[in-house]
Formats: structure tokens, C-alpha cells, sequence
């Protein structure tokens, strides 16, 4: 009986909130003059230009033999395309002191253990945030709300200090702790939250359902387009980290620092470099393709309300 | 009396037990990295502390010191504001009118658009591509281009060059600038109630100037205020491009900024009282805009 109460539940929900589309686009309303529209797309097309081609510059980059990277005229395109940068590139990597798996194995492991801390973490808080009246809830939000109006440089040196303290310099935890408690993360989840049904924790509730499992079991599966906000959003930050100037050793270093060295490694390097850009861009971006249409649809509710 | 209030309280706490427990993982290291930070800035603002002996007290000393010794602050300010008062409001102003136009795109050209404008800011470390572009020698494209054109002879040295290296790292954030602020753009114009529109049509909206200022921006009002904190608080923050563009430090400080100033004094210098000051007035720029800000941002079409 149980069981099944949450499972209508779940599946009533299963395309979860619709963003309110409605396609009447109509007759009724007014249209633009089509100066107005071709002013328009033209400033569509300069600004597309000045954001694409520069990242494809560095795609057609990676695939230009060394002659054409310092051919003058400069080119945008490529002629004889090669994988040689590429080869160049493993080359590299394999005299490099520390093996460069261990690079990719420190990016990985920081990305995957922030990523998944985070998300449990900031959709358990925001749940009571978003559902339960408690004294102190909005007290908490405002300071969450406050904390998006810094940077994190802000706390820099302190962070040292509390890491320090806590033991977690140069080790991979300096970077994933503090990536637990990022706070667009928990805003934006309990943005999103907040348009669950209290209908759908209630019946839960009357099934007896404890408040541990409502969240697990029926707030979770619903937020998922919220899970990929955060973890699109974390993934960005910590892909790109270069361990905050919080971890020394040599084999606890990240692929961007270790492909920093690379592109910075002059002209002998700039085939090998552009390589290794274009394989550490590629990556979020293609989970961006992918995570696209939830993502937009968590940000439908990331709003601030008066 | 008073122990009445104070029993109901503590009843309410207790009866919210399961809200905190599920709140205190995230809250107990929020508190920890964000908010006692903040704290502990503020406290050591007002020290001398150098990591190895004890904070001593010194009063305003720190803050005089920057405001009225530190030349190179006072630079670092200007840049600062100047980077904030025009990526800040041209990034918001593009992030918004670019998912405007995109939005009444198809769906398949909308998502593409959105890929493209969007990629910049989420392709990570990737703004080291315009130092191949605004590269000194004469394969830079910006170079090799006015060379070709014939409108230089020879090759500038732009990033070494004072009077173009603001303009170049303000190009840089703003192409970097689409980021979760645009996002939430897109998603809040499709929103708005397309009900709307038609209704004020018939109420006697007569274009799209109008449409846009009597419905579609009080409509998304939140999103509007959202995106304006992103990008603000982004446009004040900018350290990473001038770094890696103009180096470190730029060539006569030309693009030193209150953040990169601060990652001076407290890595490398180890001036933790000094740094902490630094980081307390930028905490106060910061917050004390956006908040701004946002009270004028509640009068959006009103």
C-alpha cells in the first residue's frame, strides 16, 4: 500500500513541472517592423562570431601541422589537417617525472568526490530550506543568498588557515571540502525544490514515511534536472581547479596544471599545447550538450523573489 | 512571560529536529569555509599577522595604509571599478538581449545558439587562446590581420602595451561572460505566460519596446534580480584573465585589480592583516553593490 502511493506519486510527476510553454505564439500578438528584425539578427551574428571564433580558432589549432601554427598570414582554419599534435602530445606525456594517468587520475577524483558530496549534501539542506518551517530558516537562506554576492577569493587566506588547522593542506580534500558547501549549488536546488507538490510529502507522511525517507525517495527522484544544474556547475569549477594554491605535491596536482605546463611550454610546445586544450574544453562542453534542456529548466526557477 | 516564548522556541526546535539534522552536513562546512571566513577577514583586518607569530592589534592601521600609502591599491581600485562598471552592466545587458532574440528562435537554433553563446564561460581555462591572439609577434591573428591590412608595419606588443591591456581584459571577461546569469535569462522567458502578451495586445501595447517593459521584464522580475548578482559579482572579481593575459604583475600594474592585489599580499608576501584589509573592502564593494542593485531592480517596470 505504501509502496504504491508513492509510486503514483512518482510517476504523476515523472515529466517533472512542465515549464509553462504555451505555443499559442499568436496571430493576436504585435510584430517587429523588419528593420527592427534585421537589426537584431545582425547583432546576432557579430556577437556569435566574436563568442565562436575564438574556440574555433583552438579546435582548428590542435589539428594544424607546426608550419601552419606559424604561418604568416596567420590562419583561422586549417589546410592539412594532422593528428600529429596529438602524437606530439603522448610523447610528452610519457617522459613527463610524475605519470601523467596520475594527472588525470587527481582531476577525476577531485571532480567525481566534490560532485557527488555536493549534490547530497546541498539537496539534504535545501530540502527543509524549501519544505519545513523551522526557526532560523530564513535567517540561513539570507546568509546563503549574501554568500552568492562575493567570491570565494574573498576567503582565501582565512580557508588557508581553517584547512590548515583541519590537516587538509596538500592533501585532495582541501579542494573537495570546501567544493561541498558551494552555495549557487544549495540556492538553486531549493529554488527548484520548491515547486514539489506539498501534496505529493504529505501523502508520503501519511504513509509514515520518515522525513529521511520522504527526501530520499520522493524529493530527490523529482529534482533531477536540479542534480544536473549542480553538477554541471561543480564540474566547471572543479575540472578547471589547479588545487587553490592548496596542494603542493607533485602527484596531487590536477590535468590543468599539469596542461598549463604544456601550453606555457613555448614555441616547441604550441602543437602539443593546442592539443591538450582542445581535449580539456572539449570535455565540459559536451556535457553541457547533453545536459542542456534540464538545465535551463532548473534555472526557471533560480529567481529572487522580492 | 518571557519563559513562555522561550519553552515555545525550544518546542519548535525540537519539533524541527529532522530540518536540522538534514541541514547541519552542508550548514556545519558553509559555516566553516564561508561564513567564519568572512569572520576571521574581518578580525585580522584589523591586525598585523604574518602566519608565524600571533595577531597583534593595530586599529585602522591596515586600512589607512591601503587608502592613503598604497599607490598600487589605489591603481588596482580603479581597474577594478572600471573592469565592474563596464563588463558588469554590458555583460548583463548582453546576457539578456541575447536570450531575448534567441528565445523566439526555433527550438533546435535556440539550443544551438545557447551552446555557442554559452561555451566561452564553461570551456574552463580557455582564455589563454587570446594570448595566441593578441600574441606579440606577427603570428598573433591580431597581429598578422592589421599587418596584412596594412594599417601597422610592425607587430604590437599588445599585452606589454599599457594602453591596451584594460581594453583587451575587458574584451576577455566579456566573452567569458555568459554564464549562469544568460541561463537563467533563457529559462526565464520561457516562463513568462504567453497569455500575457496577447492580453496586452488587446490593452493596447503597439511594439515590442513596449511589450518588453510592461511584460516580459516584470514578469521575469526574479530572474532579472538573480542574473544581476552572477554577473555583478563576477565583474568585480576579475583575477584569472589578467593573470594569465597581462601577467604577474602587469606591466606597471596596468591591469592589477583589488583581487590580484590581495593574491599578492597573502601568498606571496604573507601580509595576512593586510590581505584580510584588502579582502574586507572588496567583501564591502561586493555586497554593498548588489545589494544596491537589487533595490533598484524591484522597480523594473513599475
Amino acid at each position: 500500500m505504501k509502496v504504491e502511493t508513492k509510486m503514483t506519486g512518482t510517476r504523476a510527476l515523472s515529466r517533472p513541472f512542465p515549464l509553462k510553454f504555451k505555443l499559442r505564439l499568436g496571430k493576436k500578438r504585435v510584430n517587429r517592423s523588419f528593420a527592427g528584425t534585421f537589426f537584431l539578427f545582425l547583432l546576432l551574428s557579430v556577437f556569435g562570431a566574436f563568442m565562436a571564433l575564438p574556440l574555433v580558432y583552438a579546435i582548428n589549432n590542435a589539428f594544424k601541422p607546426l608550419d601552419e601554427i606559424f604561418l604568416f598570414p596567420p590562419t583561422l582554419f586549417v589546410r592539412n589537417p594532422t593528428w600529429n599534435n596529438f602524437l606530439d602530445l603522448m610523447n610528452l606525456l610519457g617522459q613527463s617525472w610524475v605519470p601523467f594517468s596520475r594527472y588525470i587520475f587527481n582531476t577525476v577524483f577531485i571532480t567525481g568526490a566534490g560532485i557527488l558530496g555536493h549534490v547530497i549534501l546541498a539537496s539534504a539542506a535545501a530540502y527543509p530550506l524549501a519544505k519545513h518551517k523551522f526557526p532560523g530558516k530564513s535567517i540561513l537562506f539570507t546568509i546563503v543568498v549574501l554568500s552568492l554576492m562575493f567570491t570565494p577569493v574573498v576567503t582565501q587566506t582565512p580557508n588557508y588557515m581553517i584547512l590548515s588547522w583541519l590537516g587538509m593542506i596538500d592533501t585532495y580534500w582541501a579542494v573537495i571540502v570546501p567544493a561541498f558547501a558551494f552555495s549557487l549549488g544549495l540556492y538553486l536546488m531549493k529554488q527548484f525544490m520548491e515547486q514539489i507538490p506539498d501534496a505529493l510529502l504529505e501523502a508520503a507522511k501519511i504513509d509514515g514515511a520518515s522525513e529521511y525517507r520522504i527526501f530520499w525517495s520522493v524529493v530527490m527522484p523529482n529534482v533531477k534536472p536540479a542534480w544536473l544544474t549542480l553538477i554541471i556547475l561543480l564540474f566547471q569549477m572543479l575540472w578547471g581547479s589547479d588545487g587553490n594554491g592548496f596542494i603542493y605535491s607533485e602527484q596531487l596536482k590536477s590535468l590543468h596544471y599539469a596542461a598549463n605546463q604544456i601550453i606555457l611550454g613555448g614555441i616547441a610546445r604550441a602543437g602539443a599545447g593546442a592539443a591538450v586544450a582542445l581535449i580539456l574544453m572539449s570535455v565540459p562542453i559536451t556535457l553541457f550538450v547533453f545536459a542542456q534542456s534540464r538545465i535551463i529548466e532548473t534555472m526557471a526557477t533560480s529567481g529572487m523573489k522580492d | 512571560m518571557h519563559n513562555t516564548w522561550w519553552a515555545m522556541k525550544w518546542h519548535e526546535i525540537k519539533a524541527s529536529k529532522h530540518s536540522y539534522i538534514l541541514l547541519a552536513p552542508y550548514m556545519i562546512l558553509f559555516m566553516l569555509f564561508t561564513v567564519l571566513p568572512v569572520l576571521i577577514s574581518i578580525i585580522l583586518s584589523f591586525t598585523y599577522f604574518n602566519m608565524l607569530e600571533f595577531p597583534r592589534f593595530v586599529g585602522w592601521q591596515n586600512y589607512t595604509r591601503l587608502f592613503l600609502e598604497d599607490d598600487i591599491f589605489l591603481t588596482a581600485m580603479k581597474n577594478t571599478l572600471l573592469f565592474a562598471a563596464i563588463t558588469g552592466p554590458v555583460s548583463y545587458l548582453a546576457c539578456f538581449v541575447f536570450a531575448w532574440i534567441i528565445n523566439e528562435l526555433s527550438p533546435k537554433l535556440r539550443a544551438f545558439l545557447t551552446l555557442v553563446f554559452y561555451a566561452p564561460s564553461i570551456s574552463g581555462n580557455v582564455y589563454f587562446i587570446w594570448l595566441m591572439i593578441f600574441s606579440g609577434d606577427r603570428y598573433g591573428i591580431a597581429n598578422g590581420l592589421l599587418i596584412k591590412l596594412g594599417f601597422i608595419l610592425e607587430p604590437i606588443q599588445w599585452l606589454k602595451t599599457e594602453a591596451y591591456i584594460l581594453p583587451i581584459i575587458i574584451l576577455v571577461q566579456l566573452w567569458l561572460s555568459l554564464g549562469t546569469g544568460f541561463l537563467a535569462f533563457i529559462a526565464g522567458l520561457q516562463t513568462v505566460d504567453k497569455t500575457l502578451y496577447e492580453a496586452g495586445a488587446v490593452d493596447g501595447i503597439r511594439n515590442r519596446w513596449q511589450e518588453l517593459w510592461h511584460i516580459t521584464l516584470p514578469s521575469m522580475r526574479p530572474q532579472l534580480m538573480f542574473g544581476a548578482v552572477i554577473q555583478l559579482t563576477t565583474s568585480f572579481a576579475v583575477a584569472d584573465v589578467s593573470i594569465a593575459l597581462a601577467g604577474f604583475p602587469s606591466v606597471n600594474y596596468a591591469a592589477e585589480t583589488i583581487v590580484t592585489h590581495l593574491i599578492d599580499y597573502g601568498t606571496t608576501r604573507f601580509e595576512m592583516g593586510f590581505a584580510s584589509a584588502i579582502a574586507t573592502v572588496l567583501f564591502i564593494i561586493m555586497v554593498g553593490t548588489n545589494l544596491i542593485v537589487q533595490k533598484l531592480l524591484q522597480k523594473v517596470g513599475e
